[in-house]
């Protein structure tokens, strides 16, 4: 049971870093397109087949 | 064979032969805009977004002349939009119409990446905001909106950056707190189950102590930081001299937490923490929905700034210089080309044109100006040039008046005050005196436990379901709502709709489609087949920005015609294969008296030297879904009234169509505000259908308001909610969904305050453990929820199903 009041602090501790990468992901804007991003990576695919000019001009 | 554009999705009128090869095979396009911007694509090597897109894409809006962009180079204007980014980099802020699907962010990244000195672009699908990172020695910003526009979208520099960054704040404020509350409530959780082991027991164990102290240090950024917004909402409300449910939930927070705290510290009592949290974080849970909503339905518009041009051609002497709408003044002679936005008011000093203001008055016929008459801010310049001479500028515009107007239909809005916050005052009342006189009494009887029992009567009868009664039911047929089409703005609108008992609709652009159509031709002589008086009139209506030419927009590119020539108010000539034809008012087109068929529309006469060819009526025509709607409307017992700004005898005959027995034709924005007042001294609750400017007022001062998707960004932004499919079935349905969702709300009110009165007694009377609180308090939210929840999987009656929807073309997009 002692080990408990090792445990705990640190559960707390990686909660406070949860919420700390999360701030830091709200406020880079992570969160303001909930719609585009999830789809982005299948553009990104077609991309590469298609015209990887562009995809070099984008870097 | 009808079928529909491959483009817009819009059906394909026989005889146009529009189509484009997309992914190796031909695609038919209903009009030579969809064209223009599909080969754009294509060209582009895009043709990757037809297959990615979700939804058909907006119909381009062609017929603008290209040079009207260049007014954003000029540096006064860039100001407002383009900033300067590092190493002499620019970039601007643009407002992008059109945006359907993350398909377009796609599109529109790689399109503008393709042109040389852009850098970067970034497009936000929720905001309909791009931010273009550009070389100003490579690129100038009007060539960033001619390639949007050639792609198929109606760009718009983002002038509201302000308000803009605002509602980001805001917006990720409301996640931060969201997410503190959220991870803090799952983690004092978690010892709070560890607690519940020893509840009860009596004494406070060392491992209790432990236990305590963390869930405190966990909690205490959840009520300081997540929980702020309550607090402060309750101070606010309570400076008022009002109760509003902020402020039983302040106090329910502020006292758990309180005591919780003094518990924890003297290691006497029973500890809330978790309570705490949970109930904050459900209670901004249903916040944020409700602000993401009010924030969808906000940024697309921009007031009264976007409607006018940014710049104004203006004669220095003799010399046409740009300038800024801003350095107008009285007195100032400015020219206006063909499909300019009037900037000013003034009196005609040359020229002759037809001026679209349908805007301002609502009159869909275009207003004919000759030498002295007065034009107004806003409205668009038809077919040739004007030169005018300011007599009003900025503040003292008609359009001002109007927006002055709007604000005080706004002031003179009747109230709303919600359901729960009226319960709320009571509520509070009636628990603060039932705490503080079981406090009195068990002070007489036993002091050590007085504060324990008063606090125990606070927590068992916090307002959580109460306070989640209502919200909850909104947030959940809030979002039922925007499924069916109909976005809501005003939080108020759910609490409304169900005591409607009238709708006024507007007619042009409400419950027509706001676009001329051929309604019929009738050819007066052999040989001349339906096909080419179309083709025919299509060419000579190809050149002219009047809004009746749009009909012909089809079959435009067929034939092609020379020597056009505007006769402003009566019609056009000009030779097509080498024949000269006349198209417009009979007297105009032909010399000899003919007389005009009987039938609804507008009839223009097409003729040669030889004389008259064919008649082409010309006419607006309802919504497909008009009819239903109105008598969906009457069944559920509301009446219905149309409220048009036109003149013309087609209100009439459209009523009549659309079934509906009252109407009013010529109203100005001032009539219909006062037709308004008198129904509701009359005791009528109104709901006000509307699209143009001259809309605003009385969709300000409506108790409820829904403005078409197609609408002035200022009607828009003025409206209760946006009907985002033009289906106006989708009102009877709404109605019919709030109706249902006040039912729910008095369901989820009298659970709540049932629970408590049962609960209150037995608290005051010291026999209310505090397991069985914490329990009691977190069913009665849950029952509350849940039973939101099922408006969210409601049908109303009437509903059409998604698929029905989707076998008629024209009502899905």
């Amino acid at each position: 049971m002692e080990s408990l009041y090792f445990l705990i602090p640190i559960a707390v501790v990686f909660v406070a870093l949860a919420i700390k990468v999360f701030f830091w992901a709200v406020n880079n804007g992570q969160y303001d397109d909930l719609e585009t991003e999830g789809r982005r990576i299948l553009f990104e695919d077609d991309l590469q087949e298609s015209s990887s000019e562009n995809g070099e001009k984008e870097r | 064979m009808t079928s529909s554009c491959y483009h817009c999705g819009l059906p394909v009128p026989a005889g146009s032969n529009h189509s484009v090869v997309i992914e190796g095979a031909p695609r038919s396009m209903c009009c030579p805009g969809c064209e223009a911007v599909a080969s754009a694509i294509v060209s582009g090597g895009l043709d990757g977004f037809y297959r990615f897109r979700e939804k058909q894409s907006d119909r381009p809006e062609q017929n603008q002349p290209q040079e009207r962009w260049k007014a954003y180079d000029l540096p006064e204007v860039q100001q407002q939009f383009v900033h300067d980014w590092d190493d002499g980099r620019q970039m601007a802020a643009l407002l992008i119409g059109g945006i359907t699907c993350a398909a377009c962010v796609w599109l529109i990244e790689k399109h503008l990446g393709q042109l040389a000195g852009i850098e970067k672009v970034s497009v936000n699908a929720s905001t309909q905001r791009a931010q273009i990172v550009f070389n100003p020695d490579q690129i100038q910003p009007s060539a960033l909106f001619e390639a949007l526009e050639r792609i198929g979208y109606r760009p718009a520099p983002a002038t509201a950056a302000n308000r803009e960054s605002v509602i980001q704040s805001e917006h990720r404020a409301a996640l931060r707190r969201l997410g503190v509350a959220g991870l803090g409530t799952m983690q004092v959780m978690m010892f709070a189950i560890a607690l519940y082991f020893g509840a009860g027991s009596g004494d406070v164990g060392e491992f209790e102590r432990y236990f305590r102290w963390v869930s405190l240090l966990v909690a205490t950024p959840v009520v300081f930081y997540a929980a702020r917004p309550f607090f402060s909402a309750a101070l606010r409300s309570l400076r008022a001299r009002h109760l509003s449910m902020d402020v039983p939930v302040s106090l329910a927070i502020g006292l758990a937490y309180g005591a919780s705290f003094y518990a924890t510290v003297f290691g006497t009592g029973e500890v809330y923490f978790e309570s705490i949290s949970m109930f904050t974080f459900f209670l901004l849970l249903g916040r944020t929905v409700e602000m993401r909503a009010r924030h969808r339905a906000g940024l697309a518009s921009g007031g009264l700034a976007q409607l006018l041009p940014m710049t104004a051609a203006r004669y220095d002497g003799n010399e046409l210089v740009h300038v800024p709408v801003a350095a107008l003044a009285a007195g100032d002679r400015i020219l206006l080309r063909p499909g300019d936005t009037i900037p000013a008011d003034g009196e005609v000093l040359e020229g002759e044109s037809g001026v679209d203001e349908s805007l301002l008055s609502g009159e869909s016929a275009l207003q004919q100006k000759t030498l002295g008459s007065q034009v107004y801010a806003g409205s668009v310049n038809g077919d040739s040039s004007l030169t005018v001479r300011v007599t009003a500028a900025g503040k003292s515009t008609r359009l001002s008046a109007i927006e002055r107007l709007v604000e005080r239909a706004q002031l003179d809005k009747p109230a709303q005050v919600a359901l729960a916050d009226r319960v709320a005052g009571i509520f509070v009342g009636v628990v603060l005196i039932a705490a503080v006189s079981a406090f009195a009494v068990w002070w007489q009887l036993d002091p050590s436990r007085a504060f324990w029992v008063a606090l125990s009567v606070l927590v068992v009868t916090c307002p959580c379901a109460l306070s989640l009664a209502t919200p909850a039911a909104l947030a959940s047929a809030t979002l039922r709502l925007q499924e069916l089409g109909l976005l809501v703005a005003g939080g108020s609108l759910l609490e409304t709709l169900p005591r409607i008992s009238r709708v006024v609709f507007d007619k042009t652009g409400t419950l027509t489609r706001g676009e001329p159509r051929i309604l019929r031709i009738e050819s007066l002589r052999d040989g001349w087949s339906e096909q080419r008086v179309k083709d025919v009139a299509a060419a000579l209506e190809s050149q002219t920005h009047h809004p009746l030419a749009r009909a012909f927009r089809a079959w435009r590119g067929n034939l092609s015609a020379s020597q056009l020539k505007v006769h402003t108010g009566r019609g056009l000539e000009g030779q097509v294969e080498g024949n000269g034809y006349r198209l417009g008012r009979a007297d105009f087109a032909n010399t000899q008296f003919v007389e005009a068929p009987q039938g609804e529309g507008q009839w223009l006469l097409l003729a040669d030297d030889r004389g008259a060819i064919a008649w082409i009526a010309l006419g607006d025509k309802l919504r497909d879904s008009a009819e239903e709607a109105v008598g969906q409307l009457g069944r559920m017992g509301l009446s219905v009234e149309l409220l048009s700004g036109d003149q013309s005898a087609e209100v009439k005959r459209l009523a009549a169509q659309a079934g509906i027995d009252r109407f009013q034709a010529g109203a100005s924005p001032e009539d219909k505000l006062s037709h308004m007042k008198q129904l509701q001294e009359a005791g009528e609750k109104v709901l006000m259908v509307g699209d143009g400017l001259n809309d605003v007022p009385v969709l300000s001062g409506a108790d409820a308001s829904v403005a078409m998707m197609s609408a002035a960004d200022l009607a828009q932004s003025r409206a209760d909610a946006i009907l985002l499919n033009g289906d106006l079935r989708v009102l009877a349905q709404s109605v019919a969904l709030a109706r249902k969702c006040r039912r729910v709300v008095r369901q989820n009110l009298a659970w709540a305050l049932g629970y408590n009165v049962i609960a209150l007694p037995l608290a005051v009377c010291g026999l209310v453990p505090p397991w069985a609180a914490a329990i009691g308090m977190s069913l009665s939210s849950l029952v509350v929820v849940i039973n939101a929840l099922r408006l969210s999987r409601a049908k109303p009656a009437g509903v059409v199903s998604e698929r029905e929807m989707a076998q008629q073309p024209g009502l899905a997009h």
